[in-house]
C-alpha cells in the first residue's frame, strides 16, 4: 500500500435517526388502567371465564367479546418467570442490571411484564414475592410503575370491584421512541452522491433496454436486471412538465424560497428518466414545457440548488415526449 | 376449484453480518435471478408477485417499493406485499393460485438488520400501551420463555446448548449460513440465554417460485407439493399465554394435515434454542424426524426472510429427493406469537 494509491470508491455511510412521538387515544379499559396507575391503584378486567386479566384488555381473549367489568387487584404479587438482564439498554426502566419479570399480582390470573430491581440473578427466582415501587412522578403510563422490588409477604386475595371512574382520567398517551441507524445507500446511489460532490450527475445504463436511469438505484425497474455502466448526464436538460407552488415551504432548509415558484420535471441530456427540481432565474409564469435549463449549484452544496434557463431555443416536443 | 400447488424453485443469498456496499434491491436481485434461472421463467411470465419485509429494519417508510425495481414491475404486474416474514407472502401467493387468479407466483423476502440496533428495532412491534414503553428487547422476551421452560422441567441450559451446537453443526453443509461448525455457548446475553442460544444478526434475502398442476411439473423435475398450509396467532399479551406451549402451532399443523401421516423432515423457524423445545412438543416431532438439516434460524436469521427460507429449504430437500414429506414452520412476533405450518410432499 502506498500513499499514491487511488482509493476505491467508498460506499457512503451516515447516521440516520428516526424519532417519533406516537400519540394514541385510549379506550375505556386502557384509560381506567393507566389512570389507576397514576393514582397507585392497579385495575384488571374480568374475562368471560371469570379470570381476572391484568393488565386489562378490551376484548376477551377467548370469545372476543367486549369486556368492561373492572376490578382492583393487589400491588404485591408473584414472579411467574424472569430473565436477568446484565446490560440495560438505553430506554429500559432501570439503568443498573435488573431482571425482566412476569408478575401475577395478587388477585390476578394473568401476568404483567415489567422489571425487578434486585442485586443479582441469585436473588431472583420464579415464585418469589414482589411489590410495586411507584414512580415519584406519575402521568398515567406503564412507567408509573418504576419497577418491582422483592417483598416478603404472603399472597392476599385482594380483589374488589372498581368503577374505573377517576377525576381527570387519562384519555391518551404519547410514547416517544428513537431508533438509531447507520444508513448506507448501497453501491449505485453512493456513486451518484459521490459524483454530485464533483458537480457531476451520473446515471446508470440498463444492459438490456439501454435506458439511462438517474438517479441510479442499481436496477432497471423495467427489465429487473442490475445496472452498472455509469453514464454522465447533463448538465443541461429540458423541462418536461412542471407545476406552480403557491404554498410556502415548511421545511427550515427552504424557508427563504419565495412563493409562487416552479417545481419541474427535468430530463437531463442523455438521461431516460426525468429528475425533479426547482426552477429559478425566470418569472414563474414564463416557465414552459421544453424550456432548456442548467443547474445552479449550492454554495456549500453537494447538489444543485435549482435549475435556470440556458437561453437556448426550446426543445422540440418530440425530443422529450417519452420522458413526461 | 381444487388445484395442486407446488414450490418449484428456491434461492437464497449468503447471509452476512453486514452488507453496507449493497442497497436492498442490490442484495435481492441475484436471488431473484437465481430462482428464475432454475425454472427458465422470465419476470414477464410470472402471474403474481408477493414480498415480505419490514420498514422498521430500514428505518424508512415504504422501503419495499425500492426493492420492486428488481422484479421488473413495468409494464404493470400483479403484486402485493406483507409487512411480515415472507412465509406469509407465500401464503398469500398460494391462496392467489388456489383461486385460479394465477398459475405461477414469485415470492421473495429480504431483511437488512445491520443498519439499526435490531434488539431495539423489534421492540416497536410490541403492544404500544403496556409493553413497548418498557423497551423489552427480543432476547429478553425469549429469555423469559426459556426460564419458564426450565422451571417447568422441559429443558435445561446444557440441553439448550446442545440444540444450538446441533444446528450449527448441520449448517456446515449449508454454504449460505452465517454461523456454522463449532460455536462456543458464550456469555449470557439475557440469562438464561447465552450468545449461542440466540440467532446471529445479519442481512439476507430469499425467493421461491410457486406453480400449479402441470405447470409445476414442467418447471421442476420433482415439485414440492403444498398439501396443506395454515397460520394461527396467540393472544398478544405475554402474560395471558402459557409460554411453555404453542397451541397456535399445534392448531396450524393440524389444519395443514401435519398429523395425518409422519413427516421425515421439519424445518422449524426457532430463532432461539429454547423455541425449538416448544415447537418440537407442539408438533409432536420425535427423534425419527430430521429437524433443521439446514441449520435453521440459529445459523442464519435474516429477519423477514428466515421463515420463507424454512419453506424453501424444506422444498429444496424434496426437489433433491432427500425428503418425501416435510413440515415447514415460520414464526413472527415475540415468543412464537404467530405461527405458520406447511406440509410439503414429493411424488415418488
Amino acid at each position: 500500500m502506498t500513499a499514491a494509491a487511488t482509493p476505491a470508491p467508498q460506499t457512503l455511510r451516515a447516521p440516520l435517526v428516526v424519532e417519533f412521538p406516537f400519540t394514541r387515544s385510549l379506550g375505556p379499559v386502557q384509560s381506567a388502567f393507566l389512570t389507576g396507575l397514576r393514582e397507585r391503584a392497579v385495575l384488571g378486567v374480568k374475562g368471560s371465564d371469570g379470570r381476572v386479566l391484568v393488565p386489562p384488555v378490551e376484548y376477551d381473549p377467548a370469545t372476543a367479546e367486549e369486556i368492561r367489568d373492572l376490578v382492583e387487584v393487589g400491588v404485591t404479587g408473584t414472579v411467574t418467570t424472569w430473565a436477568w438482564n446484565p446490560a440495560p439498554r438505553r430506554d429500559q426502566p432501570l439503568a443498573t442490571p435488573f431482571a425482566w419479570v412476569l408478575v401475577r399480582l395478587d388477585g390476578a390470573d394473568t401476568s404483567l411484564l415489567h422489571v425487578l430491581d434486585a442485586p443479582g440473578p441469585d436473588a431472583v427466582r420464579s415464585g418469589m414475592r414482589v411489590r410495586i415501587r411507584w414512580a415519584e412522578e406519575r402521568t398515567g403510563a406503564i412507567t408509573d410503575i418504576a419497577c418491582f422490588e422483592p417483598y416478603d409477604s404472603e399472597p392476599t386475595a385482594h380483589v374488589t370491584g372498581h368503577s374505573g371512574e377517576f377525576a381527570d382520567a387519562v384519555t391518551g398517551i404519547v410514547t416517544p421512541a428513537r431508533l438509531d441507524y447507520t444508513y448506507s445507500p448501497g453501491r449505485a446511489q453512493s456513486g451518484y452522491i459521490n459524483a454530485l460532490a464533483d458537480r457531476r450527475t451520473v446515471g446508470e445504463r440498463c444492459p438490456s433496454c439501454r435506458k439511462v436511469y438517474v438517479p441510479p438505484r442499481g436496477a432497471c425497474p423495467t427489465c429487473g436486471v442490475a445496472t452498472d455502466e455509469q453514464v454522465e448526464v447533463g448538465p443541461r436538460g429540458t423541462v418536461t412538465t412542471y407545476c406552480i407552488v403557491n404554498i410556502k415551504a415548511a421545511h427550515t432548509a427552504n424557508l427563504d424560497i419565495e412563493v409562487p415558484y416552479v417545481y419541474a420535471h427535468i430530463a437531463l441530456d442523455g438521461a431516460d428518466l426525468a429528475l425533479h427540481a426547482r426552477i429559478g432565474g425566470i418569472p414563474y409564469d414564463q416557465v414552459r414545457m421544453g424550456l432548456r435549463v442548467e443547474p445552479v449549484w449550492a454554495e456549500d452544496g453537494r447538489h444543485p440548488d435549482h435549475y435556470r434557463p440556458t437561453g437556448e431555443p426550446d426543445a422540440d416536443y418530440d425530443t422529450y415526449k417519452e420522458l413526461l | 376449484m381444487t388445484r395442486d400447488v407446488a414450490i418449484v424453485a428456491f434461492a437464497q443469498s449468503d447471509h452476512l453480518r453486514r452488507t453496507d456496499e449493497l442497497s436492498e434491491v442490490e442484495m435481492l436481485m441475484p436471488v431473484l435471478h437465481e430462482v428464475l434461472r432454475r425454472t427458465g421463467l422470465q419476470t414477464s411470465d410470472i402471474g403474481f408477485t408477493c414480498s415480505g419485509s419490514a420498514d422498521y429494519l430500514a428505518g424508512r417508510a415504504f422501503s419495499f417499493t425500492m426493492a420492486l425495481d428488481g422484479v421488473g414491475a413495468w409494464p404493470p404486474i400483479s403484486e402485493s406485499h406483507v409487512e411480515m416474514d415472507g412465509a406469509w407472502a407465500l401464503y398469500e401467493a398460494w391462496v392467489k393460485i388456489l383461486t385460479g387468479d394465477a398459475d405461477t407466483a414469485l415470492v421473495y423476502a429480504y431483511g437488512k438488520s445491520s443498519p439499526g440496533e435490531l434488539r431495539d428495532v423489534l421492540t416497536r412491534q410490541l403492544d404500544p400501551y403496556y409493553v413497548a414503553p418498557l423497551w423489552p428487547d427480543s432476547i429478553a422476551l425469549a429469555a423469559l420463555q426459556a426460564q419458564a421452560l426450565i422451571d417447568a422441567g422441559a429443558t435445561d441450559e446444557p440441553a439448550l446448548a446442545g440444540i444450538a451446537a446441533r444446528s450449527r453443526a448441520a449448517a456446515s453443509d449449508n454454504p449460505h449460513a452465517q454461523l456454522k461448525g463449532s460455536v462456543p455457548p458464550g456469555d449470557y446475553l439475557v440469562q438464561p440465554l447465552r450468545t449461542g442460544d440466540c440467532p446471529p444478526i445479519g442481512d439476507g434475502a430469499a425467493a421461491v417460485i410457486l406453480a400449479a398442476g402441470d405447470r409445476a411439473r414442467e418447471l421442476c423435475d420433482r415439485p414440492a407439493w403444498i398439501r396443506g398450509m395454515d397460520h394461527r396467532i396467540e393472544p398478544h399479551s405475554l402474560g395471558v399465554r402459557d409460554l411453555t406451549d404453542s397451541p397456535s402451532t399445534r392448531l396450524a399443523a393440524e389444519r395443514a394435515g401435519a398429523f395425518d401421516r409422519p413427516v421425515d423432515t421439519a424445518e422449524l423457524h426457532a430463532p432461539f434454542s429454547s423455541q425449538e423445545v416448544v415447537l418440537r412438543a407442539a408438533l409432536k416431532l420425535d427423534d425419527r424426524v430430521r429437524v433443521n438439516p439446514s441449520g435453521g434460524a440459529l445459523a442464519a436469521n435474516p429477519v423477514m426472510a428466515a421463515g420463507l427460507i424454512r419453506l424453501g429449504e424444506a422444498a429444496a430437500r424434496i426437489h433433491r429427493g432427500e425428503s418425501d414429506r416435510a413440515l415447514a414452520h415460520a414464526t413472527s412476533g415475540p415468543c412464537l406469537q404467530q405461527n405458520l405450518v406447511a406440509v410439503l410432499e414429493g411424488e415418488s
